[in-house]
């Protein structure tokens, strides 16, 4: 589109014949002279003559326009207005779709604000950023080839759409179907790319002029990270970016002032009757699951908590509430509980429900966990951005009082209310409340460390003892558990003193494999900037061979990350899949040479991820199989990432 | 549910009067383990009965494991949260021998004495 009124004196794609063309010649030169080589006398060896077009670029004076293009690139005002936004990296796979801003970006730019960092798969890219954001709350933006690298970039982009986590990705894409190259290109190329992520981005744009590519991406950045957050996309033409700026009008182009919309609160009448059904319960629990986007949210879930003396279950999207907290409590609170208020909870109905897989006829059984007449309330921003398709939104749940608003910027008037709709002679009890929540949860720390306990000294090593070896390593550091890919039967939120908002960060959001490495290597990097906030990531091995590439990444632009693996040979989770399904059949698992169902090990042979992870410049060891070597392995470990670097310790554990 | 538990008393019985004491008494804590392992045993429970929060539910099958005869009913029928095993999958044999593996690990220390565990 942009080509047709392009006013360029120098036409793209006669120059792109041009330098094809030239090309040609010199290649039929060479092999002219190679030719003529071949048949004269020998002689000793001299230089070859130089070449015309040599002779003419080494002797002429040059022109005074070598801008071939005819003006300022286009791509050169794209990097002013993403430079407008404060972005500070851009992860990303590179390609010849958006071969013009990538060129922009490093030369005019200056590769700062934002620094490309060189990522092996689209989808390490977008992964990369969602776990990035998730500590220093601000997004990255990506590039992509808009239809093959868009492809593999999706399964990233549905983990941050669920995960609620801002990501802006632009796709290159040529258009003009009369003037893109042929062949490879227009495989490349699409009517529409954003077709293919529509269902799981919060907005996106086909900008056809410059001046609209300013205000798209100003707007995407607004949407994205407007709560509720989520990724957004830019389609990103070819001819844009490479022609030079026009002027229509004369009109000079602009880049519109961005300014943060303020997350929506709840409707005062709501949060009072809200309010007032928390303040007159005999057992109210708070179920918490993206309510905290950082410290601000930790503090006011607290205060809220105290206020009602209420338990509070964090099923653990963000660290919402410190575990360390009296009134912090397992899933099973709400099974007594005669109020529920849910704050940005990704499946309520599961909190209130429980669903037993393979019932009578293969259908699974659903069963309530609460008591009749349990008065639920929801406040989640969530409502306010439902799209059809992707059944992420859950099953649903009826409740009394429903909010569809940004639960942290709620809880401030929630918490003004409830202490006002407090009655004097409830105090005493919500205080006697509060005492049988301390004992509760003291005899419930010494039952779940009697439990990490069992197969202490067990090999494969339990996944306990994988939890608290490396707890017994960072513990002294200011850390952060970045990610957790390998399920561990949630050791570290039961046995680490997780208070602050970085102390975890939550999983994928869509459980799509690919995620573990890559989040964990963003979010290092932004703990890193920090100054040196040190990172752990524990990493399951069947999602490490999605994106195993992201190691190199880390390498490569120098990002501390302490990886310890929970290898436990096999895709778990499919693996006792099969293993039910097979039972519930009365067959007998056909394990072939596994020791789990065929299809689902990862054994015979074993992967070595410290060879691997060793090829693509990391400290390794492993893999360790005795639980005695393992404190020794990771305390080496630790040290080569206090001095800058990635390391990985490979262990063979239990199966959760 | 007393349905339910009718079923487990039921199968309990039955296999009180299969296995006898003579099955439970030649029963092999070597061939148990590898029983363990091939019925699948493992993927939930871990290879040493000691559960998960999360495959398990919490339930942990070793040191001190249910008498046989109600190991065995359970196996049989279950909460539904587990598959259960007919005797054509996992015959009668095998559970008595899976059994004595179980019977057979060593208890769990107190976690007052393990270092790590008193940070």
């Amino acid at each position: 589109m942009a080509r047709k009124d392009s006013g360029s004196k120098v036409d793209r794609r006669k120059f792109l014949t041009g330098v094809a063309v030239a090309g040609a010649a010199t290649a039929a030169s060479t092999a002219a002279n190679a030719t003529t080589a071949a048949t004269a006398p020998a002689r000793l060896p001299s230089a070859l003559p130089p070449t015309a077009q040599t002779i003419a670029a080494e002797t002429n004076v040059p022109q005074a326009e070598m801008n071939r293009i005819g003006g300022v690139a286009g791509s050169d005002f794209m990097v002013d207005v993403i430079k407008t936004l404060d972005i500070k990296y851009l992860p990303s796979n590179c390609a010849s779709s958006f071969r013009a801003i990538h060129e922009s970006l490093i030369n005019y730019g200056g590769n700062t604000k934002p620094e490309f960092l060189t990522v092996t798969h689209e989808e390490s890219a977008i992964a990369m950023a969602h776990g990035y954001f998730k500590i220093a709350g601000k997004p990255l933006l990506s590039l992509c080839h808009g239809t093959v690298g868009l492809q593999h970039a999706a399964m990233a982009m549905y983990n941050a759409w669920c995960d609620r986590v801002p990501v802006i990705m632009m796709g290159g894409n040529d258009l003009d179907a009369a003037n893109r190259p042929p062949g490879v290109p227009t495989y490349h190329s699409a009517q529409d790319i954003n077709a293919l992520v529509r269902d799981f981005t919060k907005w996106d744009d086909t900008p056809v002029s410059l001046q609209h590519f300013a205000q798209s991406v100003v707007r995407a950045y607004k949407i994205s990270m407007t709560p509720p957050y989520g990724p957004v996309m830019i389609s990103l033409d070819a001819g844009l970016q490479q022609e030079p700026v026009k002027h229509r009008n004369g009109e000079k182009l602009s880049i519109p002032k961005y300014t943060p919309t303020s997350p929506p609160q709840g409707e005062m009448g709501a949060v009072r009757e809200a309010a007032k059904m928390l303040a007159s319960a005999e057992r109210p629990v708070i179920v918490v699951d993206r309510a905290a986007r950082g410290e601000n949210g930790v503090r006011l879930l607290v205060q809220l908590a105290e206020a009602l003396q209420a338990r509070v279950v964090d099923r653990g999207a963000r660290m919402n509430f410190p575990k360390t907290h009296h009134l912090s409590a397992g899933p099973a609170a709400v099974n007594n509980a005669d109020v529920v208020l849910g704050l940005e909870v990704g499946d309520f109905w599961a909190v209130m429900n429980s669903y037993i897989d393979n019932g009578d006829h293969g259908i699974g059984v659903n069963e309530t966990k609460i008591k009749p007449g349990t008065k639920l309330i929801t406040i989640s921003s969530v409502e306010l951005n439902t799209k059809a398709n992707y059944q992420d939104f859950q099953r649903f749940q009826p409740v009394d009082i429903s909010m569809a608003a940004d639960a942290e910027a709620t809880l401030p008037s929630l918490i003004e209310a409830v202490k006002a709709a407090i009655p004097n002679d409830r105090k005493a009890a919500i205080e006697k409340r509060g005492e049988a929540a301390k004992r509760a949860r003291g005899e419930a720390r010494a039952r779940i460390l009697q439990e990490a306990a069992i197969a202490w000294d067990a090999t494969p090593i339990s996944t306990a003892r994988l939890v608290m070896e490396t707890w017994a390593q960072i513990k002294d550091q200011d850390w952060s558990l970045v990610a957790q890919s390998g399920n561990v039967s949630g050791w570290p939120s039961r046995l680490w003193p997780m208070e602050k908002h970085y102390h975890w960060l939550g999983q994928s959001g869509g459980y799509g494999l690919g995620y573990g490495m890559p989040a964990a290597i963003g979010a290092a990097l932004a703990n890193r900037d920090i100054g040196g906030r040190f990172s752990v990531n524990i990493q399951g091995d069947g999602d490490l061979m999605y994106t195993s590439g992201a190691m190199w990444t880390a390498a490569k632009h120098k990002i501390p990350l302490l990886t310890v693996m929970h290898n436990n040979r096999g895709y778990h989770q499919e693996l006792m899949h099969v293993q039910r399904l097979s039972s519930f059949r009365n067959r007998v698992a056909s394990l072939g040479n596994d020791m789990g169902p065929i299809g689902t090990s990862i054994m015979n042979p074993d992967i070595d991820y410290a060879k691997l992870a060793e090829s693509m410049g990391w400290w390794a060891k492993g893999p360790i199989k005795d639980p005695a070597q393992l404190g020794p392995a990771i305390k080496e470990a630790v040290a080569v990432v206090k001095s800058g670097q990635p390391a990985l310790v490979d262990v063979w554990t239990q199966p959760r | 549910m007393i349905q339910r538990m009718f079923r487990v008393a039921l199968a309990a019985l039955a296999v009180s009067v299969v296995l006898g004491h003579g099955a439970a008494l030649a029963a092999s804590a070597e061939k148990g383990k590898a029983a363990f392992m091939k019925y699948g045993c493992w993927q939930c429970h871990g290879t040493q009965g000691q559960g998960s929060a999360i495959t398990s539910q919490g339930k942990v099958l070793a040191p001190d494991p249910l008498p046989i005869e109600g190991f065995v009913a359970f196996v049989r029928s279950t909460n539904r949260g587990m598959p259960p095993y007919s005797e054509k999958i996992l015959p009668n044999e095998d559970l008595a021998d899976m059994h004595a593996y179980l019977a057979s690990i060593p208890k769990t220390k107190d976690y007052k004495t393990i270092p790590l565990l008193n940070q």
